[in-house]
């Protein structure tokens, strides 16, 4: 079956793909433009690894087809960072260790970013429901709720 | 062997790992994330059937599928002998790797790994394992431990023959370990209460969120390079060597970063595939497990039956414990029995223990170790059982863990007699502890326990090479899956006296490095600390001697002080001291590169000992559990690196949550697995679970330079245990299955209450 051509924006950048109808956002970032910062743990939209933003909506890369994407805007962890200077979150992130082997960490920055636009005061029962859909095996998510709620009265802080 | 000093400058400190900056901006190579070019894709094709006889495979119409370069098969793997080869903590044996890597005559669980296709892209390797026929014989199967040990259970070998004991006729009993201290028949009659329980635990998986994943490439002249996500790229060289007959020094493994393991990487299951494959075709093979495939075919731990008896004086002292553990190994023999065996009561001091332990094989996949394998399984009864024992004279269950605790000079029932421990000391720490005070609302109740873990060494290699501008390398050869690369730089800088940022640390593939020991036992930081710390020191002794050189004195008469050489007393002479980085600068002239080595089989890892507190509040409508406060304590020897202990430390009680409160392997009446995703597997996520708070005891290891312990193993053996006394606590009913899931805490509270309203 003849591909599909999508033209998107990914961090704000125009890029072209050809995809086929099985492919998800998933499987073209990591393997058609070898965007391997989204993480694939389950394929199945339990796990988060693969979070991403469409159109400023938080979705499992998984479960959005490569070729549903035309015209959309696509924001991933390899856009996260402005240059050369880390988003505070992941500053934070290393400073207070909330990454043990990192698989999930991605899904995991993006996640929270998401919702620290969204709420910049987050309670930390708050922080724990918005991020039950990360799966961390790693940490017990203590340091990664700590380092989200500190960043948050950082920003607050300098804003 | 101690440093004697401790105002340390990095040693203790939280400094930011050094690959921490690729692994928040997704830069970071994880298994899945490397490619090459010309690479295919291998899938796997796998049984659909707990237990069959594969009469015949036929591979034509998958290779006749435009695109499929090749299938491989059970043919295209010799036969392997059956011996057991000490390897590392375990034994193995390559006639059951091969077998469980790909199935011969049978099937032996669902998910079992019986053809392979490459092909030239994923679709078509996935559409070529729909065209392959396999003519199977379905046998009856058994997945239940106590009915694989039956007389009459469906036999998976034919032609095992248990170690430890004799059998009648075929079984499915790999082996019987016994360990007898004193005489249990004499400690009991020295009790004044005895209590016998029986308790169950679930198999559940490890849980690493990143799948299985490696590319090989094995080029004409028959030289392999393969990529894999591992616990250990040695162990991949070794394991790939034998099974497909190739020599060692035509395998380069170069670990990729790894998202997890836990234990579970510490085998082969793509890596031989994608190997052969690769030979075949010619060309690089990529394949990656489906997270599915993770759960049917890879890990887990043993599922287990267990049953104690235990007697105490009034007074509190434990006389005997009596134990039987019973330890499934899945398709092949292997569980951890014997290491649950020797961990059940090794906390405590008591004279007279005898535990019998059995390995038992049933249709389910090989296990794989899991932190502190076996004994988080031992401690589950152990743990509850004295509990209740505490309860039932009256006495504060962490009194009456004190009355018992292993010191410095006992001799555990598992042999040997402990050198400095700090069990004890985790024991008063909590019931210093305010959580151990805090008030307890209704439905709410808490629950101790304690864990043991040995922690080993191993062969372990390092170098450390000092760079022209006085900056430094350290290579070693373990993959770092929680840190550890931030605690060798650490020690590295502390030895050489420069900064931490100067030191980059890398985990070098197998030809870069001498052979290293796979990452697991907790062994990393203790002894390729040890490794890294020796290969500094041979690098200060060289840049000693440099300085000796330039100041035309005796090498003897140099001390390494701060980062700079200086006169070891002024008879030596009166020179300025010479920098790191001014000796660096003039290596050339002095003599060359100056570049520290060591290797070593490392000894004296010092045991590690933890106590946890558990808060829960238990609803009376449901039988939903929530843990409302947790606080694990533990003796880390020294922390090096003090959040990645932490972490540690959190992580293990997370994972032990898990297991005591959902995780669960379940099987069908066919024996295939219902639950292999995250959605219907469930581990702990983020609103689940309260902080963890880590209580750090340092009780250093005198026979490390530093004073480390392994601690990544023990944190998950007290949870389970601490979760289920939390409960009877909260309720009154004692749980003794696994998982403590709604519906049987459920049962268990309306069956009490019906009890009561009976009596
Ligand atoms: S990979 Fe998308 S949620 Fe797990
Ligand atoms: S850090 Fe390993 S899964 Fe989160």
């Amino acid at each position: 079956m003849a591909k599909h051509h999508v033209a998107v924006s990914i961090n704000g950048e125009p890029v072209e793909y050809l995809c086929s109808t099985r492919q998800t956002l998933l499987d073209v970032l990591r393997d058609e433009l070898n965007l391997t910062g989204s993480k694939e743990g389950c394929a199945s939209g339990d796990c988060g690894a693969c979070s991403v933003m469409v159109d400023g909506r938080l979705v499992c890369s998984c479960l959005v087809m490569g070729a549903e994407c035309d015209g959309k805007s696509i924001d991933t962890i390899e856009g996260m960072a402005d240059g050369e200077k880390l988003h505070p979150l992941q500053q934070k992130f290393l400073e207070e260790a909330a990454l043990q082997c990192g698989i999930c960490t991605p899904g995991v920055l993006v996640a929270a970013k998401a919702l620290l636009e969204r709420n910049n005061n987050p309670t930390e029962t708050q922080v724990r429901y918005w991020l039950a859909g990360n799966l961390c095996r790693c940490t017990g998510y203590d340091k990664i709720v700590r380092a989200v709620m500190l960043t948050a009265a950082d920003m607050r802080g300098g804003a | 062997m101690s440093t004697g000093k401790t105002d340390y400058k990095w040693v203790g400190t939280r400094t930011i790992r050094p690959d921490g900056h690729d692994k928040v901006t997704g830069r970071a190579k994880f298994g899945s994330d490397f490619s090459l070019s010309g690479m295919i894709h291998g899938r796997v094709l796998r049984s659909p059937h707990a237990h069959a006889l594969i009469k015949s495979i036929d591979t034509s119409a998958a290779e006749a599928l435009a695109g499929v370069k090749a299938v491989i098969t059970s043919k295209d793997f010799k036969d392997q002998p059956s011996e057991l080869i000490p390897a590392g903590e375990a034994m193995v044996n390559y006639k059951d790797m091969t077998r469980n890597v790909m199935a011969r005559e049978k099937v032996l669980y669902d998910g079992h790994a019986v053809a392979a296709v490459a092909a030239t892209t994923v679709e078509i390797a996935e559409a070529a394992l729909e065209l392959i026929k396999v003519n199977y014989q379905v046998l009856p199967h058994v997945i239940d431990v106590d009915e694989a040990m039956a007389d009459n259970a469906p036999i998976l070998h034919d032609d095992l023959v248990p170690v430890g004991m004799d059998a009648k006729g075929p079984t499915n009993i790999a082996k019987r370990v016994e360990f007898t201290l004193g005489d249990a028949a004499k400690g009991f009659e020295q009790a004044d209460v005895i209590i016998e329980r029986s308790y169950s635990t679930a198999a559940v998986h490890q849980g690493y969120i990143e799948p299985h994943a490696v590319v090989a490439s094995v080029a004409e002249d028959g030289q392999a390079q393969i990529w894999c996500c591992t616990q250990g790229q040695f162990m991949v060289r070794t394991f790939v060597g034998q099974l497909l007959g190739m020599a060692t020094s035509s395998i380069r493994v170069t670990p990729s970063e790894i998202g997890g393991g836990f234990g579970g990487k510490t085998v082969v299951y793509l890596e031989p595939l994608a190997t052969l494959l690769s030979s075949k075709v010619g060309k690089p093979v990529k394949m990656i497990m489906s997270r599915e495939e993770v759960f049917r075919a890879s890990g887990p731990t043993s599922a287990s039956t267990m049953t104690y008896k235990i007697g105490a004086t009034k007074a509190g002292k434990i006389t005997a414990v009596d134990a039987t553990l019973k330890l499934l190994a899945g398709a092949f023999p292997g569980s951890p029995v014997q290491p649950a065996a020797m961990c059940a009561v090794a906390p405590y001091d008591v004279e007279n223990v005898h535990i019998v332990g059995y390995d038992v094989v049933a249709n389910r996949p090989k296990v794989a170790a899991y932190r502190a394998p076996g004994a988080p399984i031992s401690a589950f009864g152990a743990e509850s059982i004295i509990d209740e024992l505490a309860k039932e004279l009256g006495l504060d269950p962490l009194k009456m863990r004190q009355l018992n605790a292993a010191k410095t000079g006992t001799k555990a029932a598992y042999g040997p007699t402990f050198r400095n421990i700090g069990y004890q000391e985790t024991l008063d720490a909590a019931v210093a502890h305010d959580h151990y005070k805090a008030p307890l609302g209704p439905n709410q109740g808490r629950g101790v326990a304690s864990g043991f873990w040995f922690n080993i060494g191993g062969e372990s290699s390092a170098t450390v090479n000092i760079n022209e501008d006085g900056t430094a390398v350290v290579i070693s050869g373990n993959p770092d899956i929680g840190g550890s690369r931030a605690s060798l730089a650490m020690m590295a800088a502390e030895e050489l006296g420069i900064d931490y940022h100067d030191v980059r640390p890398i985990i070098g593939d197998t030809a870069s490095i001498g052979y290293n020991f796979l990452t697991g036992g907790s062994r990393v930081t203790f002894a390729t600390g040890l490794a890294v710390v020796e290969a500094a020191r041979d690098a200060v002794r060289q840049l000693c001697e440099r300085a000796a050189k330039i100041w035309e004195v005796d090498a003897e008469g140099v001390i390494w002080d701060d980062g700079h050489a200086k006169p070891a007393s002024t008879n030596v002479g009166e020179f300025d001291p010479l920098s790191l980085a001014q000796l660096a600068a003039q290596a050339a002239k002095t003599g060359g590169p100056i570049s520290g080595h060591n290797a070593q089989n490392v000894q004296g890892a010092g045991p590690g000992f933890a106590t946890h507190i558990c808060d829960v509040e238990v609803d009376p409508e449901t039988g939903h559990v929530t843990v409302l406060r947790y606080t694990s304590i533990q003796d880390v020897g020294r922390a090096i690196h003090p959040s990645y202990v932490e972490g540690q430390i959190q992580g293990g009680a997370a994972q032990g949550i898990g297991w005591a409160l959902n995780e669960e392997y379940i099987y069908n009446a066919q024996g295939k697995l219902d639950n292999p995703g995250f959605l219907d597997y469930r581990i702990p996520v983020a609103s689940d679970l309260p902080m963890i708070e880590a209580v750090m005891i340092e009780v250093p290891n005198d026979r490390h330079p530093y004073g480390v312990r392994g601690v990544g193993e023990v944190p998950l053996v007290p949870p389970m245990a601490a979760v289920a006394n939390a409960i009877e606590s909260a309720t009154g009913v004692r749980m003794e299955n696994l998982p403590m899931s709604p519906p049987r805490v459920l049962a268990a509270i309306d069956a009490a209450q019906l009890r009561q309203a009976a009596e």
